[in-house]
């Protein structure tokens, strides 16, 4: 990969709170050390910057709370990192002020995407969210007042005692608002998450009901006139996650931060998640603690046709060659669940219902097993 | 007094835990065969499954020697499944002490085992075993027993074999009462093969009973109904190590070294003779015997097919009873319908498999043997439901006669359990004021199922039972089928009576409802007799199954949980388009369970 990673992902771990239903890496409090953070992040950029196109296309601040960062922090990381035609970050609306919103905007940032999940108080509270559904909605008209045309609003369903009504109530507010972009995740209760030994017995009871739940969002966000374009994702015409898309285009990206992931040139490595390692590798000049793996050009294609399914436009078949299971797919095929179309495979809409179980199916199991 | 005074021959025939091992124990310790310190407990219950099962599979024979006699202890089998092995140990004796428990009295198995003995001419020494318990009602078992060998109470031996007590009266009654071996030590030899085992090494070892003549040492060897030829490389006799004599005589019990490499072409009940000098006769009884249940066993993981094979061979060696043909199930790919002398063999073969052999088998729900006579006139044995011609003139299920014997408190009970099973009735007797004793006949395929579960269950585990095959008869039998998004799976296929096929098929259909996991498209499922679907459901198809999200972090992660989900699906067996769990097929094996 001679011209490098055109993808930028920053890790920002720090949270005000860690919620209980959370894995990511993250790091409650620790405001005083912000700035060390924030050194090391761009040492380790500067140690990676080989490994970077010349012009990254996306840039994409995720978290933790990266809003929580500590203002003067945040305004510097944001001025020290490359320009990109898209700059994502994540904030939690508690965050959101005017101020923020400005200190955003004049970092170059392009588009923000807040973590709404739901707009109904007392399941906020389950998720242990501060924001309110008022105060979602300030943070929201903020960022617009501040000039953000693209802002993406996240959304969550499944929490433990959300009916049907309720989740119609959250996409309604959420349509109100007029977002450019909406991702919806299923709430994945981790094993061993605290949250996970509060709610798994009503988790498990409603699991038959929430069965219905993907529908309705699909359905009444494609009514809202939404582009369903990835199996979590739906945008106005136009304003597809770039970054993201790059991930599922199968596309090299570099990671900096604690716990970020990188691939870049069939080379794949993932920061240990000690943030005490972490600052003090670099500040020894040292590259952090890493895991490593490779992923050649058999995985890189198994990889390339479990993300390129996820998406509505076809993945070609040049990219996903010896990782198909021919008989598999014509058994897909026949159930309607899978189609060939314009040089590339896609799932069926009944079929992107079904993408983890299909997209199983249609793995093969070594390349000599694959017919296509 | 003949040559052959000396020896005495006797088998011990009781219900399983009355004692029997504990005697024989006892019986080696006391002739100072074995030390106690030698002894392991029941030393004659080689095979460790028998330990855990506290039953005898493979009969043997132990020589000990009591105040200058020669006393040959044949042990039985003590499970109906093996009537016609205990029935070879038997002849091999002139004599049985039939033990009971004198807590327990007068058991089914007791009683079949008992009247074996009388139609093989035996003398019955009968003992009353456990007298030291806290609960034992010696004079009332003595008196059972009593009543059932036509003895006076007074000749019932009372004893202890856990303390000892009384065991050296039974030795001295067996030297008095049973009669010595009759047989003609210069006519040409005749030998009874009452139970064969296979050595490794050594090949088919053969347990025998010289009735006629004698054998040497390199003796050329031929037996009469398989017209098998062999040499007798070791002659001797277990006391109860293995012990090489240079002869075997008439009247003595001993094992014959034969070099053979299959079981098969030495079966139990066959008479051995010398090539040179062949008896004109053999001895009576030869019995081909016949599986009466059958089920395919097939791997979990059909890799393992030549493992399962190389298995069942290797099992046959020793089981010369175990019937298996290969056989090709659409639902279950590659495996063996085997046939078995009861439910209580199939256990154990099954057992033997999985333990000894470290596989991983699928069972399919047992089936009797059904005698069929087609449209066009041809006569068929089937022995797999999905065999059953759908049209046929004639169908014939075996039938047995079953004895139960209960406190009298449940015979409203086992009557109920028998009429439901299409039994009739027999007769019923009093065997003392308390106890009855109930027979009844009964198609054998409804015992096949679990009879015996619900028998202990109806008469909380008081019931005793034991039953005989005793010939076919015609029943208005047809075959369920079962459809899975239309494809017929033959691994699930049925017979059973008209009546009760209504019944079976709903209950079969609402078990593999519960069984298949839903798919990604919706399953019918319907048990049909011929073109009539008789009960339907439909397994609705899932609506969802998404990873919910992806990027960056967690690709590897996510990746690796889609080749788990690949891999997992491979343990599914694939019937048509239809994934299915191998526990669904064993859903038949437990219908009955719900059908009370």
């Amino acid at each position: 990969m001679s011209a490098g990673a055109r993808h930028l992902y920053v890790h920002l771990p720090f949270c005000a709170h860690r919620c209980g239903y959370c894995d990511f890496v993250t790091l409650v409090g620790r405001r005083e050390g912000h700035g060390a953070y924030v050194d090391a992040l761009l040492a380790e950029l500067h140690f990676e910057q080989d490994v970077l196109a010349d012009d990254v296309e996306t840039l994409f601040l995720g978290g933790g709370t990266p809003t929580f960062t500590d203002p003067a922090e945040l305004a510097r990381l944001l001025a020290a990192l490359p320009r990109a035609a898209e700059v994502t970050v994540e904030a939690n609306p508690e965050t959101v002020t005017p101020e923020l919103a400005a200190l955003l905007r004049t970092g170059g940032v392009t588009r923000v995407s807040l973590g709404v999940q739901s707009f109904r108080p007392e399941l906020l509270a389950i998720l242990e969210r501060r924001a309110g559904p008022d105060v979602v909605r300030a943070a929201f008209y903020h960022l617009r007042d501040a000039g953000f045309d693209n802002i993406s609003l996240d959304l969550v369903y499944g929490i433990p005692g959300q009916s049907a009504a309720d989740l119609r109530h959250d996409l309604a507010e959420a349509i109100a608002l007029g977002p450019e972009h909406l991702s919806c995740y299923e709430l994945e209760a981790k094993p061993g998450t605290r949250f996970t030994h509060a709610h798994g017995d009503e988790l498990a009871r409603q699991a038959d009901a929430m069965e219905g739940y993907f529908e309705l969002v699909v359905e009444t966000l494609v009514g809202a006139g939404y582009r369903w374009y990835e199996t979590a994702n739906f945008c106005r015409a136009g304003r597809r996650a770039r970054h993201n898309l790059g991930y599922w285009h199968g596309e090299d990206y570099l990671g900096v931060g604690i716990g970020a992931v990188s691939t870049v040139g069939g080379r794949r490595w993932r920061n240990r998640a000690s943030l005490g390692g972490y600052l003090g590798a670099l500040a020894e000049g040292r590259l952090p603690p890493r895991d490593e793996e490779a992923v050649g050009p058999e995985v890189a294609h198994r990889e390339r046709l479990m993300l390129g399914l996820r998406l509505d436009e076809p993945v070609p078949l040049a990219q996903v060659a010896g990782a198909v299971d021919g008989e598999a797919l014509v058994r897909m095929e026949r159930l309607g669940l899978a189609e060939r179309r314009g040089g590339g495979l896609a799932l069926t809409r009944r079929g992107r219902f079904l993408g983890g179980g299909v997209t199983a199916e249609l793995m093969a199991e070594s390349p000599a097993k694959s017919t296509i | 007094m003949s040559r052959l005074d000396p020896i005495r021959n006797f088998s011990i025939v009781a219900h399983i835990d009355h004692g029997k091992s504990t005697l024989a124990d006892r019986i080696l310790e006391v002739t100072q065969t074995l030390s106690r310190r030698e002894m392991r407990e029941q030393v004659l219950d080689s095979m460790e499954l028998e330990r855990e099962r506290g039953i005898t599979i493979k009969a043997q024979a132990v020589r000990v020697l009591w105040r200058g006699r020669q006393l040959n202890l044949i042990d039985t089998p003590g499970h109906v499944d093996f009537t016609y092995e205990v029935s070879r140990a038997l002849q091999a004796c002139e004599g049985a002490l039939l033990v009971v428990d004198a807590a327990q009295g007068i058991e089914a198995q007791t009683l079949a085992n008992a009247y074996l003995a009388i139609e093989n001419d035996l003398e019955i020494v009968p003992v009353v075993n456990k007298i030291d318990l806290p609960q034992a009602d010696p004079d009332a078992a003595a008196g059972e027993v009593a009543q059932l060998v036509g003895e006076s109470p007074d000749r019932v031996l009372r004893i202890s074999a856990k303390t000892g007590e009384g065991v050296e009266a039974v030795l001295d009654a067996i030297v008095e009462r049973i009669p010595p071996p009759e047989g003609d030590p210069e006519a040409p030899p005749r030998a009874l093969v009452f139970d064969s085992s296979y050595d490794q090494y050594r090949g088919v070892v053969a347990f025998v009973r010289m009735v006629d003549g004698r054998f040497t040492t390199r003796q050329p060897l031929r037996a009469l109904a398989a017209g098998t030829l062999f040499e007798a490389e070791e002659l001797g006799f277990f006391s109860p190590e293995r012990s090489p004599t240079p002869t075997l005589e008439a009247g003595e019990v001993g094992y014959v070294v034969t070099g053979l490499k299959d079981v098969s072409r030495l079966r139990v009940g066959d008479t051995l003779t010398a090539q040179a000098r062949p008896a004109a006769e053999p001895l009576p009884g030869y019995k081909d015997v016949k599986p009466t249940v059958f089920a395919g066993l097939f791997p979990t993981d059909s890799d393992e097919y030549p493992d399962l094979r190389d298995a069942l061979e290797k099992l046959k060696l020793n089981d010369a009873s175990l019937f298996y043909e290969p056989e090709t199930s659409q639902a279950l790919g590659f495996g063996f319908r085997c046939g078995f002398l009861g439910l209580l063999h199939m256990e154990i073969v099954r057992e033997r498999l999985e333990r000894e052999f470290d596989l991983d088998l699928l069972v399919t729900a047992p089936n009797v043997a059904y005698r069929v006579l087609t449209k066009a006139n041809e006569e068929l044995e089937v022995h797999n439901p999905s065999d059953m011609p759908r049209e046929v003139e004639l169908v014939e299920e075996p039938y047995i006669r079953a004895t139960t014997i209960v406190p009298k408190d449940y015979v409203g009970s086992v009557m109920e359990l028998s009429n439901e099973r299409r039994g009739r009735f027999h007769h019923l007797e009093y065997l003392s004021e308390e106890r009855v004793l109930l027979v009844f006949d009964l198609p054998l395929a409804e015992i096949v199922y679990d009879y015996y579960d619900q028998l202990k269950s109806r008469t909380r585990g008081y019931a005793s039972f034991d039953y005989d095959v005793i010939g076919f008869e015609p029943g208005d039998l047809v075959r369920v089928d079962v459809l899975l998004a239309g494809d017929p799976v033959d691994a699930l296929s049925l017979i059973v009576h008209r009546d009760g096929a209504y019944a079976r098929g709903r209950a079969l259909v609402d078990r593999l409802r519960e069984e298949i996991p839903r798919q990604m498209f919706d399953v019918p499922i319907q048990a049909a007799i011929g073109s009539r679907i008789i009960a339907r459901e439909t397994i609705r198809a899932r609506r969802k199954d998404v990873l919910a999200k992806c990027y960056g972090g967690d690709i590897t992660r996510k990746r690796k949980l889609l080749e788990r989900q690949k891999k997992g699906k491979k343990r599914m067996k694939q019937v048509g388009s239809v994934e299915v769990p191998q526990e669904a097929f064993l859903a038949v094996l437990n219908l009955d369970g719900e059908r009370k």
